[in-house]
């Protein structure tokens, strides 16, 4: 049983029934879902969802699907990791990160928005699915359609990450690389998708889609005990996840499986796209567009769609902004791999550089808790980091030859260590 | 002057279906302004109340966006293309 009653325009709340259809035709504001949270508060309980699978569809009341969930079987419900060493280091009290690094099946936090967004498709009766993507929303399309048997198209800018191209082609779509940056790919997209009478994830499919990012936040909430935290930063590309964690929190308090006491949230950009943050900074209403030049390409989005909402929520929230520089972002990849044994990509590298700042400039007091964002995986985009980490030691197969290196590597170590 | 328009599919029942119209002009304003002389109406959904381009709509002449030329300023010239998209989710 769906509790969905239709799509709203969110610019100006003009109604329109539940459809593959994203644009609203008055002002070309997005549609988004509208549910009866009235029947949802009744229908759902903290302990109807702990009895239920551990993964995204045990909040599917307050998912856009009408019938039962067609793909995604194991995504979501990935760890929230307490994370005490890198806390010590950033010198806070509380701090956790939800690692979406390990989402089934493709190592990102796009597993969550494509399993509803292909579910929708089928529902729909679509035999293609397609989207413009810098990656990982490719990756994670590719392998849920292949998986459902559908046809496979996407679009992606010609200057991907290896992993991130083999990533998607290993499930066997068709792969149309533009020469340009993803702007430039979301441009063509939205023409082909106004052509062919395909399920385009982020386009036609956009209201559903969109939905799925907020099971990231629901399972903070559940995961810390049905409990907010005071802080939670998020990447900001495109500018789907950040509204949708917010929007998460306030549907949890508002059917009452949580106190609504909203977290204060911030969008963590790459210095070399940062659209959203310059506004957030200049204090303006007014997104301007840049042409993306940094390591992060999955969060290299010069023209992001929401971003708009993502300043809202931000603002709302009592949040606020930072860039990292790419030194940066690498460092903070560097620092959560070494401190947490989490290896994510440069966009949860730009996340945990981002607080670190936050927490620098006190903007996060340092004795409350704190949610750092990880929504990829490191293992993608290995160049990224190959430079600066260090290369093996290549000795022969001999004792001796181990020997003498651990004397080169340790000794000295231990003794400085004794002299101290 | 002549400059191909492509039309999105929420604006087609202003342009009874047609995919790509003609309009003249030499700045992207005046095109907006001939297309809303030829088909009443659709200025008001790619503009706001003081004139400015909606949030959530992108004009691109030849592919390049607006916002990085001088907006409705921006010089078009014969057999320009101009595109109008909406803004669009993703990554």
């Amino acid at each position: 049983m769906s509790y969905v009653t239709g799509l709203r325009c969110r610019e100006c709340g003009a109604e329109y029934p539940q459809e593959p259809f994203h644009v609203c035709d008055q002002c070309f504001g997005p549609l988004e879902v509208v549910y009866d949270y009235a029947a949802i508060g009744r229908a759902l309980s903290r302990e109807r969802i702990a009895a239920r699978p551990r993964n995204l569809w045990r909040y599917r009341e307050l998912l856009p699907i009408d019938g039962e969930p067609q793909v995604g079987p194991y995504s979501g419900f990935t760890p929230l990791v307490k994370a005490d060493r890198l806390a010590e280091v950033l010198g806070v009290k509380e701090l956790y990160v939800k690692d979406d690094s390990v989402n089934h099946p493709t190592f990102s936090y796009k597993d969550r928005v494509v399993s509803v967004a292909i579910s929708k498709a089928i529902e729909f009766n679509f035999d293609t699915v397609s989207c413009a993507s810098t990656g990982n929303l490719a990756n994670s399309v590719s392998a849920h359609a292949a998986r459902a048997g559908l046809s496979c198209f996407i679009f992606i800018p010609d200057n991907l990450e290896q992993g991130k191209i083999i990533g998607s082609a290993i499930y066997n779509p068709r792969t149309v690389a533009i020469r340009g940056n993803y702007d430039d790919v979301n441009r063509l997209c939205s023409e082909i998708a106004d052509k062919y009478r395909w399920a385009f994830v982020n386009i036609n499919i956009r209201p559903y889609y969109t939905e799925g990012a907020k099971t990231y936040g629901f399972e903070i909430a559940e995961q810390l005990g049905w409990r907010l935290p005071r802080h939670v930063i998020v990447p900001t590309a495109g500018g789907t996840i950040l509204p949708k964690v917010a929007k998460a929190f306030r549907e949890l308090a508002e059917i009452g499986l949580v106190e609504a006491s909203m977290p204060k949230i911030y969008s963590a950009q790459a210095a070399g796209c940062a659209p959203v943050v310059n506004a957030i900074h200049r204090g303006s209403d007014l997104i301007q567009p840049v042409k993306p030049d940094t390591i992060a390409k999955s969060i290299a989005i010069g023209n992001p769609a929401d971003g708009y909402y993502v300043l809202k929520a931000v603002r709302e929230s009592g949040g606020w902004g930072e860039a990292a520089t790419d030194a940066e972002i690498v460092d903070g990849i560097r620092l959560l791999a070494r401190t947490e044994g989490i290896f994510t990509e440069p966009a949860g590298g730009t996340t945990v550089a981002v607080t670190k700042k936050l927490i620098e400039q006190g903007r996060i007091p340092r004795d409350e808790s704190i949610v750092i964002s990880v929504t990829g995986n490191g293992y993608k985009t290995l160049e990224a980091v190959a430079a600066g980490v260090a290369s093996p030691f290549v000795i022969d197969a001999r004792l001796q030859e181990f020997d003498s290196l651990h004397q080169r590597l340790v000794e000295p170590r231990a003794a400085r260590l004794a002299g101290a | 002057m002549s400059v191909h328009v492509r039309i999105p599919t929420p604006l087609r029942r202003f342009t009874g279906g047609a995919e790509e119209v003609s309009a003249g002009g030499t700045t992207v304003g005046h095109v907006v302004d001939d297309l809303e002389r030829q088909f009443p109406g659709i200025k008001e959904r790619l503009c706001d109340e003081d004139g400015k381009v909606r949030r959530f709509v992108n004009l691109y002449v030849n592919g390049d966006d607006i916002r990085f030329l001088s907006n409705l300023e921006t010089a078009v010239k014969d057999g320009d293309e101009l595109s109008i998209v909406p803004a669009i989710a993703g990554g």
